[in-house]
């Protein structure tokens, strides 16, 4: 995974974005996180999996990822080389697959002043984002310790493998 | 120190530590669920974490459904159950089929989650174990597939949000307007991180069937888990359903000193049925305000309402008569034995004798996969738990929410209709063990 305190494009979405929002049901019956990539937002915004790059970032409002259970929104977004998601806030599975996944996710309720295209960055240790094109930066909240830990050995199933071998 | 909520209490318990709200624990998890969509993915983790030929940690607690895509609508689901059929039988977990239901019916009906137990699922509507005092609660596939490894999983001890219900529902109103209605007030995202619990004489008079559909749709309003707190009817269930002898255990419950995030109270009497407008279910308004909306198909069935009481109380209505000329009605059974009671019981004869289309028990249309989607412009009222744009098929289709009684007495009309103005029953949990016997 691209390294999030690396600047990269912001791709600015709305309140709500649910699930079916991100990866639109008719495409879940794939697992690949490359193919669901190809398919990231392709009702809501068309353009979104020809023209992201790697080390980009997704920044939304409030309840980003609700709706199902299914990881393969937030994998989609992996496979679509996203650095981070920075949302108001999230619903609590879009959240944790996050998390398990390795791809970093920041509460930040400033997310707001981010336009689309801003050159954004995360500093997931502080709590921090950084906006480079407006030369702002917003508070976010800061990982409690053990998500950190999941987030920095890469996600849930390297830190389960590491306490499987332990 | 104050006392626990219940959530406190189950997740203290299988984590052995003493849990309060927003520590994180690793927790021992007793039933472990996923089906045909997020199975495979779920597989692919066990696999990289273990190794392919590592053990489930408990196969006897382990269950696959196929129920998403089921019958197959297209070479990849196909192969997506296959990719069920083979991890089970490899690792001698439990595998539920085509047509044999949707997860959450499933693993209720065949007695797999008893009160007190830790029940992940890899869907997020595996609240509805919180009816009968499990805490469920909806996981992706990578927790799904560690878990499966380690038999435990991380979790932020939630705070908890109190819905009390005090008095008599009218004749016509049922759990799924009161939970649109907590639903409507507090926001589709007001219970995120937290856990709903439902409670007061009005909840504790609800027979089972009903219970489930408010924990169910805990997950609408954001919720990691909803309660009703178990009791003597929730074990009278489960034993008729089970014929087993299921112990109660009297603390669980929320402790009287309990802290909570916060407390909605509610008069029954003053519950009017609710409906939720497009294209969101926190927009639940009074059934009057949207009467008269026409509409074009009928969904009735999911894991929310597609319980034989559910769909018996829609075929009561439409005894004797017939569809409205404009309309078209699609009715899914949550499960094969609902479906083979209402064969029995000529419920299945009553709803094509009416027009309705019966498919074979599972999902169905409910997630815009298959089996009744809905075209541009289409209008569809559905028993189901979301409404989002697209849910059910075209992104300019739209669909409102409602209880089988409204969706039943809407049937009549060709539209929106109040269903206080036909003849409604309330069916306790025998009507379904009856027909059992
Ligand atoms: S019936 Fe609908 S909500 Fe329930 S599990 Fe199936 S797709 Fe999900």
């Amino acid at each position: 995974m691209s390294d999030p305190s690396e600047p990269g494009r912001a791709w600015v979405f709305g309140d709500n974005i649910d699930t079916d929002q991100i990866t639109p049901s008719r495409f879940i019956v794939s697992s690949d996180p490359d193919e669901l990539a190809t398919h990231a937002f392709e009702d809501l915004r068309p353009e979104f999996s020809g023209k992201v790059e790697t080390g980009d970032f997704v920044v939304a409002g409030e309840n980003f990822g609700s709706g199902s259970s299914r990881e393969h929104s937030p994998l989609s977004l992996v496979g679509a080389g996203v650095s981070g998601v920075i949302a108001q806030s999230f619903a609590r599975i879009f959240f944790r697959n996050a998390i398990n996944l390795g791809l970093p996710v920041l509460i930040c309720p400033g997310a707001d002043a981010i336009d689309d295209g801003d050159e954004v960055s995360m500093d997931i240790d502080a709590g921090i984002v950084h906006n480079h094109t407006k030369g702002e930066q917003y508070d976010a909240e800061a990982l409690p310790e053990f998500l950190q830990t999941l987030v920095e050995q890469g996600g849930l199933k390297a830190y389960t493998k590491a306490k499987l071998s332990e | 120190m104050t006392g626990k909520t219940l959530a406190e209490k189950l997740l203290s318990d299988k984590s052995g530590t003493d849990a309060r709200a927003g520590d994180y624990v690793e927790a021992e998890i007793d039933v472990a669920m996923a089906h045909d969509i997020t199975g495979p993915l779920a597989f692919q983790t066990f696999d990289e974490v273990t190794g392919e030929d590592a053990d489930l940690f408990a196969p006897d607690r382990t269950i696959f459904t196929i129920d998403h895509h089921a019958p197959a609508d297209g070479v990849q689901a196909a192969n997506n159950h296959n990719a069920v059929r083979e991890f089970a039988a490899k690792h001698g977990a439990h595998q539920f089929d085509v047509g044999d239901g949707i997860c959450h019916a499933v693993l209720v009906e065949e007695g797999f989650v008893k009160p007190g137990d830790l029940v992940i699922g890899a869907d997020s509507h595996s609240t509805t174990y919180g009816g009968i005092g499990a805490f469920g609660t909806g996981v992706g596939s990578t927790d799904l597939g560690t878990a499966l490894a380690t038999g435990e999983l991380w979790f932020r001890v939630p705070e908890t949000m109190r819905f009390e219900v005090e008095g008599e529902l009218a004749d016509g109103v049922y759990a799924k307007d009161l939970i649109l209605r907590f639903i409507g007030d507090v926001g589709f995202d007001g219970c995120t991180y937290m856990a709903a619990e439902y409670g007061g004489s009005t909840i504790e008079s609800l027979p089972i069937h009903e219970r489930l559909v408010l924990s169910n749709m805990a997950i609408e309003m954001g919720g990691k888990a909803g309660f009703v707190e178990p009791d003597l009817r929730t074990i009278d269930y489960l034993e008729r359903q089970t014929g087993e002898v299921v112990p109660f255990d009297d603390d669980l419950h929320s402790d009287e000193d309990a802290t909570y995030d916060s407390v909605h109270t509610y008069r029954a009497e003053d519950l009017a049925p609710q409906v939720s407008k497009p294209s969101n279910p926190e927009n639940a308004v009074d059934v009057t305000e949207v009467e008269g909306t026409e509409i074009d198909q009928l969904f009735v069935g999911t894991c929310t309402n597609g319980r034989y009481e559910d769909i018996k109380l829609v075929a009561d209505i439409l005894d004797g008569e017939e569809l409205a000329p404009n309309v078209r009605m699609v009715v899914v059974p949550a499960s094969k034995s609902v479906y083979q009671y209402m064969l029995q019981t000529g419920v299945f004869q009553t709803l094509t004798d009416a027009g309705a289309v019966i498919q074979s028990a599972g999902c169905g249309p409910c997630a815009g996969y298959h089996q009744g989607v809905l075209g541009d412009d289409d209008i569809c009222l559905a028993t189901a738990n979301r409404n989002f744009p697209g849910r059910e098929g075209s992104m300019q289709s739209q669909v409102y929410l409602a209880s089988p009684a409204t969706v039943g007495a809407s049937a009549l009309y060709g539209e929106i209709t109040d269903p206080r103005g036909v003849q409604t029953e309330r069916y306790d949990d025998t009507v379904f063990a009856e027909v059992l016997s």
